[in-house]
């Protein structure tokens, strides 16, 4: 029963990111590409991963590609008629590209022949706290770096600015402004 | 292990076509390259949890939350990025961006 399921796991999300790629509405690729995720998330949960599954709902599907939809409506990039979409010269060195490395992988595998998979028992959730705690404590210190460097990039990024760099003008303006109104 | 393992490697390794062939094909359009690069990233989680689950032991399922985390940092910068250049020329073609100093 559950090898079944895989495999319908499986073919859902690879069809669901073909039609992702191919689809040249931004929207219409992001919903499919949620669609993927459940499915893959899915997959981990029976690949006995279960605080990975739900991460990956709750971040990959929840919160990034939510982003993603907001910046593209954000920027009002969901008209695909004034986009310039990719033709066939675009589209024939990257299949045969993705053709050549899916070959090349799947002789690998075939070549091999069937190895005897051992029965990896569930990692649950204590286990995994451990190991990433414990074991891998300095890679959670690192992320959690890495995510404060992209906070303030994004902000830094996002900041409003002309050309002529009068922002900080602007900025100094604005809390005197706020001074002004605490203090009338 | 309720499939081979080798069976999990074969849908990583198509994911990851599928990204590689999603990058090149959409290589005009930031955001549908930023995509391409999450389905790659996906493929490799997968592998992870796939080794995690072939070998009984938590470090593959370490490995995929790190990458998770480097997704969304990187999306958020990425994105704030495609917003910052948005704003300087009004289009989203990587094209577009290929002087240094503008």
């Amino acid at each position: 029963m559950e090898p079944a399921i895989f495999y319908i796991l499986a073919a859902v999300t690879v069809i669901a990111t073909l039609f992702a790629i191919a689809e040249k509405h931004a929207v219409h690729a992001i919903v499919y590409l949620v669609t993927s995720f459940f499915a893959l998330s899915v997959i981990f949960f029976m690949l006995g991963a279960p605080v990975v599954a739900v991460f990956e709902v709750i971040i990959y599907a929840g919160a990034i590609m939510v982003l993603f939809l907001f910046v593209i409506m954000m920027l009002d990039l969901g008209h695909p008629e004034r986009a310039r979409l990719p033709g066939g010269r675009d589209w024939w060195p990257a299949l045969v590209l993705g053709a050549v490395t899916l070959a090349a992988a799947l002789t690998l595998f075939v070549s091999r022949g069937p190895a005897a998979s051992a029965a990896g028992k569930a990692i649950g959730v204590k286990e995994f706290a451990l190991a990433l705690f414990g074991k891998y404590g300095v890679a959670v210190e690192v992320i959690s770096l890495q995510l404060l460097f992209a906070l303030v990039g994004a902000l830094y990024l996002g900041k409003r600015r002309n050309d002529r760099g009068e922002g900080g003008r602007r900025l100094g303006e604005g809390q005197s402004l706020l001074r002004e109104e605490r203090h009338p | 292990m309720i499939v081979p393992y080798e069976h999990v490697l074969v849908l990583a390794g198509i994911l990851f076509a599928l990204g590689l062939v999603c990058v090149m094909v959409w290589r005009l359009n930031l955001i549908m390259l930023l995509i391409g690069i999450e389905i790659m990233l996906n493929a490799t989680m997968l592998a992870f949890v796939g080794g995690a689950a072939r070998w009984g032991m938590a470090d593959g399922q370490v490995f995929s939350l790190v990458i998770m985390a480097m997704t969304s940092a990187e999306v958020s910068l990425a994105l704030a990025m495609v917003v910052y250049l948005h704003r300087r020329k009004k289009t989203v073609e990587a094209d577009e961006f290929s002087e240094l100093k503008g």
